[in-house]
């Protein structure tokens, strides 16, 4: 039983605290007294859910249970260092607690509005990123650090000046006003784009994916198509996230190494993840709206639907990247028009392309550049060419798997190099 | 909530004295001083001189060490402020994207520190 309990707990926790917490804040006005509110409500039912046994909604409880808490800790405070705003938010809570006797208020859900708050443009981006996952995904601060490979202290750190800049400048809790609302919500959908990338391929370190993070940007991504409707492109992103993940397994082979779309073994690939994208897709794109995520998961629907690497429609991609890059200027995108042109039309086409694009745009350190070029300096049969490509492509490389995959194909050129 | 919204600009952008741009200019700022002041925003507001007036005095061992120009030798000058009064960050940053400099310059936002 103190097992299972712990087991229900635990979930409720996971499922649960961002819509608790962002309850919170809303009641309490205050990131810090909630967080301690509800910690200190987690103990109380760590304590008396095995003796008094669950709740029938263990939301509702631990919300109730953590504004006593609260007041509680306001009324202790309230005692030695009693500062005004303190004392004006404790009369305010306990005249609003004794007008809900019942104990059964009706939960709001709050979450979108503290999502915005988490993703204001006013805080540094990476202080966005570790607010909501910690705010919203309820990882703790120790988990945070740890999918983006930081001391915790930073994390700490991070986190404690993000939020004294929400109250010191009142960044506000609320639904930002028309004029503010594309801005805003682009930035939103920003956090959890780079959220789901840092989890998809991990900039730094040993390992190609952490997982825990691409699912926590596709969960939050979820929660915000129900909480946000008629807006394509947060449909269009969670299509994306969910295409892009659905190759997952087959990214990744059972030695460790890092595997090109065109090596994958398609049947690795996620159906019901594909299937659930495609159809996000079909919705968002049904509102005639397009926007960036969008076309970036029409490609990704592209790849996801051709039986083989031979078989994929590299004209259509080669199109959607020529739309994209009218609403996105920029090299990144073009790179990947060259790309799929490369396919198109051949390796020596996409290198003239390449030539062109280096001279308008400076892509000496852009990793992404070298390996593209490499590639179709291999493909073209240039193998000495092709040598040095895989160089630069290995030297800008900061993942391990996939400076691995490089050095390999760096390896085969050079057995191939004429000895002469 | 009060706001100091602090105003950099560039002075070799800004339009000169006499010319039409000047009068359009100024009378975008007169338009939002009197659109702050209706919405009762409005604290105060000032325009500085130009920094070839400005005069940095700083006291180092209790010497007094007077020189000439600005703090900080940059393209973007503190030209002027407004006080405001608003109710969160937002309307704040709503304010500040009206100012005319904000599209030759840029505008700071800082809340004014309460001690209590």
């Amino acid at each position: 039983m103190q097992r299972q309990t712990q087991a229900i707990i635990e979930q409720t926790v996971r499922q649960e605290w961002g819509h608790i917490y962002a309850g919170l804040v809303h009641h309490l006005g205050d990131f810090d007294v909630a967080e301690d509110a509800l910690q200190e409500a987690l103990l109380v039912a760590l304590e008396r859910w095995p003796v008094d046994g669950i709740p029938n909604v263990p939301r509702a409880w631990l919300m109730q249970t953590a504004r006593r808490k609260a007041i509680d800790h306001l009324r202790r405070r309230s005692n030695f260092e009693s500062k005004r705003a303190d004392l004006a938010l404790l009369a305010e809570l306990e005249q609003r607690e004794e007008g809900d006797m019942s104990g059964e208020q009706a939960i709001g859900d709050e979450r979108l509005r503290l999502l915005f708050t988490c993703c204001h443009p006013a805080l540094a981006q990476q202080a966005r990123v570790a607010l909501t996952l910690r705010t919203l995904g309820g990882l703790s601060t120790a988990e945070v650090a740890r999918a983006f490979l930081l001391p915790e202290t930073t994390l700490a750190q991070r986190l404690v000046r993000a939020k004294r800049k929400i109250k010191a400048a009142n960044i506000p809790y609320k639904i930002p006003d028309p004029e503010l609302w594309q801005e805003r919500l682009s930035s939103v959908l920003a956090v959890i784009y780079l959220i789901f990338n840092e989890g998809h391929t991990a900039t730094r370190g040993p390992l190609l994916s952490r997982e825990d993070l691409s699912a926590e940007a596709i969960r939050l991504c979820h929660i915000l198509t129900g909480l946000i409707q008629n807006e394509p492109e947060v449909i269009g992103l969670l299509a994306l996230m969910l295409l892009h993940d659905s190759r997952r397994n087959a990214r990744i082979s059972d030695e460790g190494c890092y595997v090109t779309l065109e090596q994958q073994d398609r049947q690795r690939w996620d159906k019901e993840k594909i299937t659930s994208g495609v159809h996000n897709l079909k919705k968002a794109l049904s509102t005639r709206q397009p926007g960036p995520y969008q076309i970036q998961a029409a490609i990704s629907a592209v790849h996801a639907q051709a039986s083989s690497f031979a078989a994929t429609d590299w004209h259509e991609i080669m199109l959607l990247y020529n739309k994209l890059y009218e609403l996105h200027p920029s090299p990144v995108v073009k790179l990947n028009a060259i790309v799929a042109l490369s396919f198109c039309r051949g390796a020596e086409v996409g290198l003239d392309g390449l030539a062109e694009l280096k001279k308008q745009s400076d892509l000496d350190s852009y990793q992404p550049y070298h390996a593209a070029h490499a590639d179709m300096l291999r493909r073209a049969g240039r193998v000495r060419d092709a040598i040095d490509g895989y160089n630069n492509a290995i030297k800008f490389s900061s993942n391990a798997v996939e400076k691995q995959f490089l050095e390999q194909r760096r390896r085969d050129m050079l057995k191939q190099r004429p000895t002469s | 909530m009060q706001y100091m919204l602090l105003i950099y600009a560039d002075e070799a952008v800004e339009p000169v004295p006499g010319t039409p741009e000047f009068g359009d200019f100024m009378q975008g700022y007169g338009a939002f001083t009197e659109e702050v002041k209706g919405k009762g925003l409005m604290v105060a507001g000032d325009a500085l001189d130009s920094v070839s007036t400005a005069t940095t005095v700083r006291v180092r061992s209790n010497n007094t060490e007077t020189t000439d120009g600005p703090f900080a030798e940059t393209k973007e000058a503190l030209g002027g402020y407004y006080l405001l009064d608003c109710k969160d960050l937002d309307e704040a940053i709503q304010c500040a994207a009206k100012i005319p400099s904000a599209k030759l310059g840029s505008i700071e936002i800082r809340p004014v520190r309460i001690f209590d």
